[in-house]
């Protein structure tokens, strides 16, 4: 109705219930099963082949993946991601016609911890999951969030990406993997899959601490979502995987997209909601799922038995107004309801974005925010909302508030932890401080936050080496002659 | 025990800033109201001493602040500028006709030059004589359109070299999430940009001094400085797409304040892909006016509601415009498709 781009149909019909007697608009034969949208209706045998024609066409069509790759897939529980779970397993069984080509390995990050459960609860759910996932035959591990704590603070700095590979290079490898023939490559084998890791109790509650000190659920699930992030990462790297296969459908990723928009993250909405995200240098995120709306995601895993778990996040049962989340998922399905292609105009426009800068593996450290790993746009340029904002913070107060000068940071030596008698003063420098590393809309989520100092030691002490940097840059900037990072930064 | 002005410390903190959430004095909130306007007329450097500035009044709260506040900073910081008022009136009864007695008011108030245009005289058509044939569902799209024409002919009447609206934070955020959600990739790229280009016949450049205020403030500063001002909402409005837009907007500023700014922040940072076809700017072949089709939209909707087409112009019709521009008749078929109207 109101889509730039609309065409009229040549005579509007009324679009009818599914009856029993409709027949399959793809075959013309067999009775419809399923109404993915007004007017089409499809059968079961063509909804099968649909659905899997559409995973094997996204990952055909950008490609990314490259045979024997290794390739880890981020398993939350919910219908999408055991959709995505099944298919790559539908992908690489010997009878599929053209296979997909690389090694899956299965992550689960199990979040009762920051969400809240009991420890029975968090058993239960590990427990079934651990069924499934025994029964694909891929190598599996389950983690608990607590783990994220105790990740080094090489996580959060930007890692060397291979070169960009010219485009026949895809071709020229699985040119060269046919040749080769399957023999080289092994079928998922029983692996001993690692046992649980036991969850301390302090773990969790440092955990619990980490998200009570957000004091608003917006901030709380930005949180959860960064520290989810970093382990996933992690975890692909240290198991020696160079691609992460996450689950976010359609739906999903139209309310990503809007909820981005509306954090302040315009710069990063092509790599939070693209179908690649190569933010993490040597780790490549990717979202096969993004064609498929929640809708035919919920029908095939009925139609077809896809086992899925019921998994509680942070916004579960709360009311629509509880974070900005939760209201914009609630808005986009209530608009879904009265403009049937809402979601689908969405998601077009969150193809046709871009992020601002190439992030090169030359980019300096500095120019990457310390959380979200993405490229900085908080360059206060002239005639900016963001320039505005800092306008309108000084015009509301008074001139005399002391310690806001940058200059007057804490030394490295600081062990980060802002001293209880140190009253206002350090505190304000210490938020400031990890201001200026933070891209724009991780700056207000760690401004919802009581304190920093419970944030995982690795974000802190990354904060601290880089403010070291930057003093130490400051210190010498009227003798450098070039003005980024030289040296073992930049590829050679 | 009341709350101090964080700002000056000294008088009683009389209301809370919804941007920032400071509490103010009515002094300091006036200062730093004004000086936000100033700061961001400055940075964005949009005129130029001894230019001509129509000022588009509609009698709302947005344009009566306007008006107050760039005569204030005009005489403070001797910006050189010469102001005017410029006035559309769209022939909605009960509803522009009170806003246009404000906009008279206003003019005598600050002593400026006033100018109405009407939509009847420049098109023929009153918008309630709109409504009637096209009904509830597309006429704010009739409206905006012919708006924009009708204030760039009056500017032109007045010879100003630039236009200023009444667009406040709000109406940009708005007008992001509402180019998202419509999948209008050309407009998200422009919509976020203070002032428009002025290439082009018969186009004066327009801006937003107030893109960075929100709307709570204008209202805050209007109450307070006492200011008068037309505040129905247009009775044709409630079905429009936008309102979806707005009330979410409004829901987000419950929950976080300074999402208004964050929207604003994002769609300045939004970067599009090489290769996306964007729209080209021309000029419409029987008025002259800037188009990026062969025919500019309102001569494409003034010929729908000639020929008694409501429909033409709402949609893609592309392939009609030579038809219409060679006077040929539509078939039978594009006829019908064209004179549905759902109301």
């Amino acid at each position: 109705m109101c889509q730039v781009d609309e065409e009229y149909q040549e005579e509007l019909e009324r679009a009818d219930g599914p009856s029993v007697s409709k027949k399959c608009v793809k075959c013309k034969e067999a009775s419809a099963a399923v109404v993915i949208r007004a007017g089409d209706t499809y059968c079961r045998s063509c909804f099968k082949e649909y659905f899997i024609h559409k995973f094997r066409a996204m990952l055909g069509k950008n490609r990314v993946i490259f045979p024997g790759e290794k390739v880890l897939l981020a398993v939350s529980g919910g219908p999408s991601s055991c959709s995505m779970l099944s298919q790559v397993q539908e992908g690489l069984s010997q009878k599929a016609h053209k296979k997909l080509r690389f090694s899956p390995g299965i992550v689960h990050i199990d979040e009762g911890g920051a969400v809240g459960q009991s420890a029975e609860e968090r058993q239960r759910k590990v427990s079934e999951l651990q069924a499934v996932f025994k029964a694909t035959g891929f190598p599996f591990l389950i983690l608990p969030l607590e783990q994220v704590l105790d990740l080094p603070s090489s996580v959060v700095e930007t890692a060397l990406s291979p070169l960009e590979p010219p485009p026949s290079a895809y071709k020229a490898a699985v040119d060269r993997f046919n040749q080769t023939s399957s023999s080289d490559y092994l079928p998922p084998q029983e692996r001993e899959e690692k046992s649980l890791p036991d969850v301390q109790k302090s773990h969790t509650q440092l955990l619990q601490q980490l998200m009570g000190s957000a004091k608003t659920l917006t901030a709380r699930e930005d949180l959860l979502n960064t520290l989810r992030q970093h382990l996933l990462v992690h975890t692909a790297r240290t198991e020696g995987y160079s691609k992460l296969m996450l689950g976010d459908n359609c739906t999903r990723l139209a309310i990503k997209l809007l909820t981005s928009i509306s954090l302040g993250r315009g710069a990063q909405l092509a790599q939070d909601t693209g179908f690649s995200d190569s933010r993490y240098g040597n780790i490549i995120s990717v979202r096969p799922m993004r064609d498929y709306s929640a809708k035919e995601i919920a029908f095939y895993n009925h139609m077809f038995n896809v086992p899925a778990v019921v998994v509680a996040s942070l916004d579960t049962k709360t009311s629509e107004k509880a974070s900005i989340q939760r209201l914009t998922e609630s808005f986009v399905t209530k608009l879904q309801t009265d403009f049937p292609s809402t979601v689908s105009t969405i998601y077009r426009t969150s193809e046709k974005l871009q992020t601002a800068c190439r992030s090169s593996s030359s980019a300096d450290h500095s120019d990457r925010c310390l959380l979200c790993v993405c490229t900085l746009d908080t360059a206060v340029e002239k005639a900016s909302a963001f320039q505005a904002t800092l306008i309108s913070e000084q015009l509301s107060q008074t001139k005399s508030l002391g310690c806001r000068n940058p200059g007057q940071s804490p030394g490295g030596e600081d062990c980060g932890r802002a001293t209880s008698g140190g009253g206002c003063c350090s505190l304000t420098t210490e938020t400031t401080d990890l201001k200026s590393l933070l891209c724009y809309s991780c700056q207000l989520t760690i401004r919802d936050m009581s304190s920093v100092d419970h944030l995982p030691l690795y974000i802190l002490s990354e904060a601290q080496r880089r403010q070291r940097r930057a003093q130490m840059r400051d210190e010498i900037s009227e003798f450098l002659l070039d003005d980024g990072d030289e040296g073992i930064y930049r590829e050679v | 025990m009341p709350a101090q002005c964080s700002s000056c410390t000294e008088k009683r903190a009389v209301l809370k800033r919804p941007k920032t959430g400071h509490s103010l004095c009515k002094e300091c909130f006036f200062w730093a109201f004004e000086e936000e306007v100033h700061q961001t007329i400055v940075a964005a450097e949009l005129f130029k001493s001894g230019e001509t500035v129509g000022i588009a009044a509609s009698g709302g709260k947005d344009s009566t602040v306007l008006a107050h506040v760039m005569k204030l900073l005009n005489e403070r910081y001797s910006y050189g500028l010469e102001l005017m008022l410029i006035s559309v009136d769209e022939g909605i009864t009960g509803y522009r006709d009170d806003s246009l007695e404000t906009v008279k008011r206003n003019q005598q108030q600050y002593e400026l030059p006033l100018k109405i245009v009407s939509y009847e005289e420049l098109y023929g058509w009153t918008m309630d004589a709109i409504v009637k044939q096209v009904g509830l569902k597309n006429n704010c799209t009739f409206c905006g359109v012919f708006r924009r024409q009708a204030l760039d002919r009056g500017a032109v009447m007045l010879k100003v070299d630039k236009i200023c609206t009444g667009h406040n934070a709000d109406d940009v955020a708005e007008t992001v999430l509402m180019n998202v959600l419509r999948g209008d990739i050309a407009r998200l790229r422009r919509c976020t940009a203070i002032s428009t280009s002025s290439e082009g016949e018969g186009v004066v450049p327009r801006c937003k001094p107030l893109k960075y205020a929100y709307e709570k403030e204008i209202v805050l500063y209007a109450y307070f400085k006492k200011l008068d001002y037309f505040s129905t909402e247009c009775i044709y409005s409630p079905n429009a797409y936008r309102g979806y837009a707005r009330t979410f907007l409004k829901d987000l500023e419950s929950i976080r304040p300074s999402t208004i700014m964050d929207i604003i922040h994002s769609g300045e940072n939004l970067s599009v892909r090489e290769g996306v076809k964007m729209p080209v700017q021309g000029t419409c072949s029987r008025c002259g006016y800037i188009s990026s089709q062969a025919l500019c939209k309102s001569c494409v909707l003034l010929e729908g509601l000639n020929r008694g087409l409501p429909k033409l112009g709402i949609g893609k019709h592309h392939r009609l415009h030579d038809k219409i521009l060679s006077q040929q008749p539509l078939t039978e078929k594009e006829e019908r498709k064209l004179k549905s109207v759902d109301f």
